[in-house]
């Protein structure tokens, strides 16, 4: 008898060159626990390009197409094209990309995508950072945080600007579903991927993935400083399912910024006041993600 | 005929034993284990496989029946994930060096 939450199957293997606690490996390993057999994967450079090993190495069980930085959403869109042309239609397509392959770099071909409505999964594992290439800041690094571009030393220039919100953008452009996801929650992430499979058109997720490397945390922590993003309403579990909002996990305990904070090096140079500053800000997103769900549930017709 | 063909990766990477990388060893105290196979569900390598319930003993009859995780130490690098996240925390970390005696 087992005693398991998630899916037995496994499409990922062992000897992969990932860091000690990688969260992008668990993202993967989550997402093939729910597509199954029948998926193509895509990778522009991100971490998960290194992560297979040396050619002629492979560490997926499923097909692997490497395509340049920009391109994830036309590769997807292409094989998705030839796949119906075909008339293959029961396999799942997904483009696997990092945070700056994603609200940066690929952004506008992932835009494009999304707007022809593609029937594609576009899974972004958020990891706050350049990472492949040493730890450099991407739009998706979060507020007051230390990157190799915005040092700390005798000037203190951590990051100062926001963190984007790809799934606002998404749900922007009128996507069917668009979630956010945690590498501490796989339970939640296969339900939302589960959820993603019987709609047609473009899927995208964007799932927080802990960096140890790179956030400076220890790499046994990787799993608990995710979930302790979530509790701290840093990164809240939502979906977006044509302009509805479901938060998807309420936080059951009270957990400070600074103690989310405090797992993490790339944290350490804040003063107490500009935590508070970012808490406020933390605190004041969510207040408007709760009045959003309260107000987009109240838009269904009965 | 194609000279160049396309480079197509076919080597799994299990001929890689990333075991080498590990500085601490996790070790699972069957005794104190319910198996909850939170470890498994953790593990970013996979290096924890599920075994039969018969292969491990167990002081309760009900977990007795449960499969059991086990640790590949072939491809674990010793992150410590399985032993931050174990309930009962029944996974201990120890130094490698201090079990080469």
């Amino acid at each position: 008898m087992k005693n398991l939450t998630i899916p037995e199957e496994e499409y990922m293997l062992p000897g992969h060159t990932a860091c000690l606690g990688c969260g992008a490996t668990l993202a993967m390993r989550y997402t093939l626990k729910a597509l199954g057999k029948n998926t193509i994967i895509t990778i522009p450079a991100c971490c998960w390009a290194v992560i297979p090993g040396v050619y002629p190495s492979r560490t997926l069980e499923v097909p692997l197409l490497y395509t340049a930085f920009e391109v994830t959403g036309a590769a997807v869109s292409g094989i998705r094209q030839a796949l119906s042309a075909k008339g293959i239609e029961d396999v799942n397509v997904v483009g696997f990309a990092g945070d700056g392959g994603t609200a940066d770099i690929g952004i506008q071909s992932l835009s494009g995508a999304v707007e022809r409505g593609e029937d594609i999964f576009y899974i972004m594992y958020d990891n706050e950072a350049y990472m492949n290439t040493g730890i450099q800041r991407s739009s998706s690094t979060p507020k007051g945080a230390w990157t190799t571009t915005t040092q700390v030393g005798k000037v203190r220039d951590w990051k100062k600007e926001k963190k984007k919100n790809m799934v606002e953008i998404m749900a922007a452009h009128g996507i069917p579903y668009t979630a956010t996801a945690s590498i501490a929650f796989p339970e939640d992430f296969i339900k939302k991927l589960e959820k993603g499979k019987k709609i047609k058109g473009p899927k995208f997720y964007h799932v927080f993935s802990t960096c140890p490397t790179g956030w400076l945390v220890s790499p046994n922590k990787s799993v608990e400083v995710a979930r302790l993003a979530v509790d701290s309403k840093v990164f809240p579990l939502y979906e977006v399912e044509n302009g509805i909002y479901n938060i998807t996990y309420m936080p059951k305990k009270e957990v400070s910024v600074k103690e989310y904070f405090s797992l993490q090096g790339r944290f350490r140079h804040l003063t107490e006041d500009e935590i508070n500053e970012i808490q406020k800000e933390v605190d004041e997103s969510w207040r408007i993600l709760i009045e959003k769900e309260k107000w987009s549930k109240s838009l269904i017709k009965v | 005929m194609n000279e160049f063909p396309t480079p197509i990766a076919t080597v799994p990477s299990t001929s890689n034993k990333t075991g080498g990388w590990r500085t601490f060893r996790p070790v699972i105290l069957y005794d104190k284990c319910i198996r909850c196979m939170i470890c498994w569900k953790f593990c970013p390598e996979p290096a924890i496989k599920i075994v039969s319930a018969e292969k491990y003993q167990a002081k309760n009859a009900a977990i007795a029946k449960l499969d059991a995780p086990e640790i590949d130490y072939d491809y674990c690098k010793g992150c410590g994930i399985c032993a931050n996240e174990c309930p009962v925390k029944c996974i201990d970390m120890v130094f490698e060096e201090k079990l080469e005696g």
